[in-house]
């Protein structure tokens, strides 16, 4: 055999104790003393079941991923917010903007510099963690990260530094134009990383040549059936994301008595902002999204509905218990065929359920249908929530309503929930694929990483993550408690 | 010149971005473990404060750029060097946050805690990479089939390791340059006496570095010796190196960074010149190593990154000149400062 043969050549010794129980392990035996029973199999690619490593580094990506993605919705949301902040302060002359400006822009900074350091893992670990996948896309996939470095990553973090630093040491149109850079440099990068994974869902513009995908047309692979409607579901979910931040914010500032003022004018903004915004995410994009996931991805569709049997005219389970097996909702609420009508515009169409498609090709049911329907869930909350502000806003009561400002605060975390759950939705839903239709997740890892090591790094990561979210909301609360340096802090200098 | 050799070209420019870059506030990083007072390691963090983001970005690119060029060398190198990586991974995401969390809260050990992770941060990497270069220098046991059959013990040779501690002196001396250049009179003088040992070091290390690669990678030297390019970069390098000090006590600090920039560009280009065509050496069978040809992506694809490249790049480049020049000059603490 090749492979075995080319073992004997290397150093076999450190091969033995080593590599194939990884550095983990060893530590363990260290650490504790323990004797652990380090066997040598024969064939080097075997030396560890590549199944654990697959669902281990599953468990990484899903957890780096998942904590990636709590800030980039914050930082896009908020660089618009902030462009909206300043725009206004910069054609009033007004300086009560600059004041909301500084004060925000310190929440931006803190979220990004997290965003930042979670992200700079995610932009490695297709190399390290999933290089089977690497090697088979490497030629379409590579190209839009890089991008995203070249488009984005230098623009947003440029001239975030020259946002941040730069108030004195440029003109004010420069400064303007600083924190337009940053808003469309993190929106440009949201793009670009969603024409990745939007490859990864609905691929387009490649041949499978010599056992890998090959590029065909570059444009049709960028606007594979869905990067256009992931992109503006995602981008407007970061804009109400921005908009429940500066709400609660300044709710919790108006509640306390803390300038508020200041605090008024970012609630108004942010109220009606986030009532269009809120809007849109309902009609048309996550209809949209729902339309597109039916035609392309209908296993998907089926499984993030909790449709178990294909219907005509089939109905929207709109709350329900999914309880397995057999699959199947209890307690379920629906409305008669209007899934059929979402899904093709007709009520009478026929939807497939999950009975069509053959076991193996199915994602997990259970995790696909709450995470969608509380998405869901959290969307019209977010309606009836700015709908309810921008009324009592009209009626020039809002600030007295201190049941509303209250949940405005609370509500601070719900659309960052919502966006982790549309994503747990949309990636969940497209096992066992890790390309759709074309590769499985399970040939998709590093063959020459052990388990041990994986596991090392999962528990490195979640120890770390741990660590610098509490940090991150620890400071975030104290940022917010000690308010906008306003009139208050103005006073005090006198 | 073939779309390969582009892309060979354009990894390696980007990389030796990342170096200069990087390089100083790598090095900043390291020097800011030896420094006691506060409002000088705050200077020092200032320095960098605006900037350190976008030289990351380098980094990122390179990485990038190295995936959609060369998916078979990311795919390869960066799952071999696992355990190595998630050091370096941890490593960075400490020193990110380190900026925005260090003066969040009034408690000296809380600061204390930070400018640790901070300037470990800073120092791991930069032996990291050394080390991650020197492995690749002298080869990797990558077999027939493209696969690496290595371990993380296995990267730890004593090759690789002083390839990893001249990476590191290069840093901190880049880094002490840069720092004349944002510092007064009183914390310059300090620097300055540090800059003279951190030279000699970076000499010493060197030598024996350059002296060792003979004999762990011979094969390196095979054709180099009489090809022109080597040979004009090694000048320009041994040049830069002995006008570094010159410019220092003439007190041309501005030359003198441009010196260890080049210094610096010159080290990767006399690498990347005697590894071509090569990009991953395999020390089982020469035959195995992954090449610019062997491990590119399909000729569309590195003609569509090609374009992407040329419309970015000189924006990038033009943008990033504009905000180095808004910020030159020293360093001075406001309210905004880290
Ligand atoms: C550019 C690529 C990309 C992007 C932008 C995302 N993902 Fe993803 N995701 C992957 C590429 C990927 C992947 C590498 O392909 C994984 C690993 C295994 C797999 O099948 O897909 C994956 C898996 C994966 C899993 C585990 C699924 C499973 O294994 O059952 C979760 C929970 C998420 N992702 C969540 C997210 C979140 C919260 C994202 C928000 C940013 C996200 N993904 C963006
Ligand atoms: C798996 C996929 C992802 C990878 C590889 C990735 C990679 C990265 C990297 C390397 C950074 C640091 C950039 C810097 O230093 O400035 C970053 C930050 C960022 N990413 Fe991601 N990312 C992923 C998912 C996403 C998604 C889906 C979005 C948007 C919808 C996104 C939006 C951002 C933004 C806006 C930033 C700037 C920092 C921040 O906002 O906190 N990323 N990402
Ligand atoms: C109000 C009704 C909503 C509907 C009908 C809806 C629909 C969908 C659908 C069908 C998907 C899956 C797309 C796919 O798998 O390709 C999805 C994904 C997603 N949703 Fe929603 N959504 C809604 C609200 C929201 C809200 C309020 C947020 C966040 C604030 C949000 C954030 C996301 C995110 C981040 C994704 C993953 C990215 C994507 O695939 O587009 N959604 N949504």
């Amino acid at each position: 055999m090749r492979i075995h043969s080319s073992i004997s050549t290397i150093n076999k010794k450190n091969l033995k104790c080593l590599s194939q129980n990884g550095l983990f392990l060893l530590v363990l035996k260290i650490l504790c003393g323990i004797k652990i029973d380090i066997k040598y199999k024969d064939n080097f690619i075997e030396r560890n079941s590549i199944m654990d490593v697959v669902l281990l580094s599953r468990i990484q990506f899903a957890l780096t991923i998942g904590f990636h993605f709590l800030f980039p919705p914050i930082s896009i949301g908020l660089a618009w917010m902030l462009v909206i902040i300043e725009s206004i302060g910069y054609k009033n002359k007004d300086e009560v903007y600059v004041i909301l400006g500084k004060f925000f822009s310190k929440i931006l900074a803190l979220t990004f510099a997290v965003g930042v350091a979670t992200g700079i893992v995610m932009e490695f670990q297709f190399g390290t963690n999933w290089a089977g996948y690497s090697k088979f896309v490497g030629d379409i996939f590579g190209a839009p990260l890089a991008a995203e470095g070249v488009f984005a990553f230098f623009l947003e973090s440029g001239f975030l530094g020259l946002y941040l630093f730069g108030r004195n040491k440029v003109s004010k149109n420069v400064h303007l134009f600083s924190i337009y850079m940053v808003a469309i440099g993190s929106t440009i990068s949201a793009f670009w990383i969603i024409v990745a994974v939007s490859w990864m869902q609905t691929p387009a513009g490649y041949i499978i040549a010599n056992g890998k995908a090959q590029l065909t047309n570059f444009w049709a692979a960028v606007f594979n059936p869905s990067t256009v409607i992931r992109f503006l579901h995602t981008v407007d979910a970061a804009l109400i994301t921005g908009a429940f931040m500066v709400a609660g914010i300044s709710s919790y500032l108006i509640l306390k008595g803390k300038e508020s003022d200041i605090a008024k004018k970012s609630m108004k903004i942010a109220v009606i902002f986030g009532l269009i915004v809120s809007l849109l995410e309902l009609f048309p994009f996550g209809h949209e999204s729902g339309r597109e996931v039916a035609q392309e991805q209908p296993a998907k569709f089926a499984a993030i509905q909790g449709l178990y049997s294909t219907q005509t005219g089939a109905p929207m389970a709109v709350f329900a218990v999914p309880v397995m097996p057999p699959p199947e909702l209890k307690a379920k609420v629906e409305v008669p065929r209007l899934l059929s009508w979402l899904a093709f515009g007709d009520f009478n169409a026929k939807v497939l359920g999950i009975d069509q498609f053959k076991k193996e090709d199915l994602p997990p049911l259970f995790i696909t249908f709450v995470s969608y329907h509380n998405m869901v869930v959290l969307g019209m909350l977010f309606i009836l929530l700015t709908l309810v502000g921008t009324y009592y806003l009209w009626k020039k009561k809002l600030w007295d309503n201190k049941f509303l400002l209250r949940i405005f605060v609370w509500a601070i975390p719900f659309p960052v929930i919502a966006c982790e759950l549309g994503w747990i939705a949309a990636e969940v839903g497209r096992q066992p694929w890790i390309v759709y239709n074309i590769m499985r997740t399970k040939d998709a890892a590093s063959a020459s990483v052990p388990a041990g090591d994986v596991i090392f790094s999962i528990i490195l990561f979640a120890l770390i993550y741990l660590f610098i979210g509490s940090l991150y909301l620890y400071i975030f609360v104290k940022e917010v408690k000690h308010g906008p340096e306003g009139n208050l802090a103005k006073e005090e200098l006198k | 010149m073939d779309l390969n050799i582009t892309w060979f070209l354009l990894v390696g420019v980007l990389i030796m971005g990342y170096a200069i870059l990087d390089g100083f506030d790598l090095g900043v990083g390291v020097l800011s473990l030896f420094v006691k007072d506060d409002k000088e390691k705050r200077i020092y963090m200032n320095s960098i404060g605006p900037v350190w983001d976008g030289n990351e970005v380098w980094l990122l690119t390179g990485g990038g750029a190295l995936f959609a060029a060369f998916p078979i060398v990311y795919a390869t190198v960066f799952s071999g060097f696992y355990i190595a990586f998630m050091l370096l991974l941890a490593s960075l995401i400490f020193r990110a946050v380190s900026f925005e969390f260090r003066n969040k809260v009034a408690s000296e050990q809380w600061k204390k805690l930070w400018d640790t992770l901070f300037g470990i941060g800073s120092l791991l990497p930069s032996i990291l990479f050394g080390v991650a270069f020197g492995n690749i220098l002298r080869g990797l046991p990558i077999d027939n089939q493209g696969q690496y059959l290595g371990s993380f013990l296995g990267l730890l040779n004593p090759y690789s390791i002083i390839v990893g501690l001249l990476s590191l002196a290069l840093f901190a001396l880049h880094g002490a340059i840069y720092l004349t250049l944002k510092t007064d009179e009183i914390i310059r003088n300090k620097i300055l006496s540090l800059l003279n040992k951190i030279w000699i070091i970076f000499t010493l290390i060197y030598a024996v570095a350059s002296f060792y690669t003979f004999f762990e990678a011979p094969f390196l030297f095979n054709e180099i010796l009489n090809n022109l390019l080597f040979w004009i970069s090694f000048i320009i390098m041994l040049g830069s190196l002995i006008l570094i000090p010159v410019f220092i006590n003439s007190r041309q600090y501005f030359k003198a960074f441009i010196s260890s920039s080049l210094l610096i560009a010159t080290m990767i280009g006399l690498a990347a010149i005697s590894l071509f065509p090569r990009l991953v050496p395999s020390n089982l069978n020469l035959d195995y190593s992954l090449t610019i040809y062997n491990a590119s992506s399909s000729q569309l694809t590195l003609k569509t990154m090609l374009i992407i490249a040329l419309i970015g790049m000189p924006i990038v480049i033009a943008y990033t000149i504009f905000i180095y020049r808004v910020f030159k000059g020293k360093v001075e603490l406001n309210k905004e400062s880290y």
